[in-house]
């Protein structure tokens, strides 16, 4: 597949001539076959999932069911362990919850400084148990110091949960090394893949890890669809997240039986056209190849990089080398929000902000940064363009 | 509209070097502020004298260059007024940001209303419009005596 002509499949770029979208890290365009996919589903083959008996809903059930098995070849997760949420927030707090019901006073989580809040509030709630919540810190360049976490671990650890690949500085996690450690502990690693999905290799039977939780939308699929990966073993000891139809066995005035599997977290209906259409979201990105879509993103990144760091006053996140889909930066003296009005008016979309992640932004000593990010639809010109506006905000700012 | 006109020379003078920066002294009222989403904060202190004149106001905090110059120009134009007059300057502000309201002199100075109209052109900006309204929400929760920060994402 031609990555010069992918653009012309996202019909964003056709009925918005001028966008330039450097927000993928917020969420994905959508190409026009998932938009299609959507359609077709509501148009031609809509029922309830689950459910009924006649045809129409049996057919819709194996059209949901088999966008399962579709994540799970290409995730290469096991069978039986591809749960369905809303969104990776969700899928997290899932994990928090139910795992957070086995805590007890006094013991411990560990998690990195580059957490998305995604991945640290829902564990914050665990703090009213007297639980305590342990950083893994990032040094000045914004790496994860995964040298430091043997140190962090007691006999008092329960679990680690790490993001991936930062959604501000694009760093990738050490998560192999994470892994190997915890593993020896006989402690449950759980990961935010978030940013690596659609962007990086995951393959859940090499990374061997409990949890992995990541987002529809993220990867050019529909909003309202979360995936968490749980091994097994966890999705036979956890209680239910939440309580509703098509989560139990056997219901009663006096007891209530549970069902087995996944079902067990889908509690209630579900985004099933969404769903549906996550499946051509991955068949999207598995005709392009991972290994196309990682060398794109990053002769990108390496483009812009050069370019943005030629002008004076340009301040990075971290350090701005190895990076894939993701970075962040600073025009000195100016306010990444008035920078990200400027840059709206010639149509780029960035993210200004905290991008949710205040621990890092406040360890950096950055009160908020203008997020780049890539998608298979960014090219040079757009890195031009985005080049050229930051001469426009420096002629306004009088730098 | 053009950006210059947004960013014209008045704001990012006071964007650059908000005028009464810091505590003021003896305040006896003051208020939070917060921008949850942007991370704008802002603390707005105000010492009311007995006749209820605004003896002295300041604010500290961080935010944009918008927030900031209007939170500065805030100051310089509200510093001597009565309470009721500050009153109905915010009220005034929030008709001018949010409605496009062209606002009369209410009793300012030809220069006081040269700085307060300053920042109308916010208002075709809706997503910086609560840039320009936190610190006047703020100077009204600190008149008011709230002692709950306020939050301008819920307000606007």
């Amino acid at each position: 597949m031609n990555l010069k002509d992918i653009k012309n499949q996202f019909p964003i770029f056709k009925s918005n001539k001028n966008l330039v979208y450097f927000d993928t890290a917020n969420s994905a365009q959508k190409p026009k076959q998932v938009i299609d996919a959507l359609e077709d589903f509501y148009k031609n083959h809509y029922a309830n999932i689950g459910r009924a008996v006649y045809g129409l809903a049996a057919r819709a059930t194996a059209d949901f069911e088999s966008t399962r098995e579709t994540i799970k070849e290409f995730i290469n997760g096991t069978e039986g362990e591809i749960v369905f949420t809303k969104n990776s927030t969700e899928s997290l707090n899932l994990v928090a919850y139910c795992f957070g019901k086995f805590l007890k006073e006094g013991d411990e989580i560990i998690l990195t400084e580059a957490e998305h809040h995604s991945n640290y509030v829902p564990w914050h709630f665990l703090r009213k148990k007297k639980v305590n919540i342990k950083f893994i810190p990032i040094n000045e360049d914004g790496e994860v110091e995964v040298n430091k976490l043997t140190s962090l671990i007691t006999n008092k650890t329960k679990i680690i949960s790490v993001i991936h690949i930062s959604n501000v500085t694009g760093l990738t996690t050490d998560l192999k090394k994470i892994i190997s450690i915890a593993k020896a502990k006989k402690i449950p690693v759980c990961i935010d893949g978030t940013q690596a999905v659609a962007h990086t290799y995951v393959d859940l039977k090499e990374l061997d890890c409990d949890f992995y939780a990541f987002s529809s939308h993220k990867i050019y699929g529909p909003t309202g669809v979360g995936i968490l990966y749980m091994k097994n073993k966890w999705i036979e000891q956890f209680e239910p997240f939440i309580g509703g139809g098509g989560m139990i066995q056997n219901v009663d005035t006096k007891n209530i039986t549970y069902a087995s599997g996944v079902s067990k977290f889908e509690a209630g209906s579900l985004a099933s056209a969404e769903v549906v259409a996550l499946k051509q979201a991955v068949k999207f990105v598995k005709d392009i190849k991972i290994k196309n879509i990682i060398s794109h993103e990053q002769s990108l990144a390496s483009y812009a990089l050069d370019k943005i760091s030629k002008f004076n006053d340009i301040e990075f996140v971290g350090t701005p080398s190895n990076k894939g889909s993701v970075f962040s930066f600073n025009i000195k003296g100016v306010h990444a929000h008035d920078v990200s009005t400027v840059f709206d008016e010639d149509d780029i979309a960035v993210r200004a902000g905290h991008h949710c992640c205040q621990i890092l932004h406040k360890k950096m000593k950055i009160g908020s940064s203008l997020r780049m990010s890539f998608g298979v639809y960014n090219n040079k010109q757009d890195i031009d363009a985005i080049c050229e506006s930051i001469k426009k905000c420096k002629k306004i700012f009088k730098l | 509209m053009d950006l210059t006109e947004l960013y014209q020379d008045l704001i990012l003078d006071h964007g650059k070097k908000p005028r009464n920066f810091g505590k003021c002294n003896k305040f006896n009222h003051d208020a939070e502020g917060h921008n949850p989403l942007c991370g704008d904060n802002i603390h707005v202190y105000l010492s009311l004298d007995n006749e209820k004149k605004v003896k002295d106001i300041s604010f500290e905090g961080s935010g944009c260059a918008i927030s900031v110059a209007s939170s500065s120009i805030m100051t310089e134009i509200v510093k001597g007024k009565s309470e009721k007059q500050a009153r109905e300057l915010l009220n005034a502000f929030f008709k001018m940001i949010k409605e496009g309201q062209e606002i009369k002199k209410v009793g300012l100075s030809e220069d006081e209303h040269i700085k307060f109209s300053s920042l109308a052109g916010v208002g075709r900006f809706p997503m910086r419009v609560k840039c320009a309204t936190l610190s006047w929400h703020t100077l009204r929760a600190a008149l008011d005596d709230e002692k709950k920060p306020i939050n301008s994402e819920v307000i606007d």
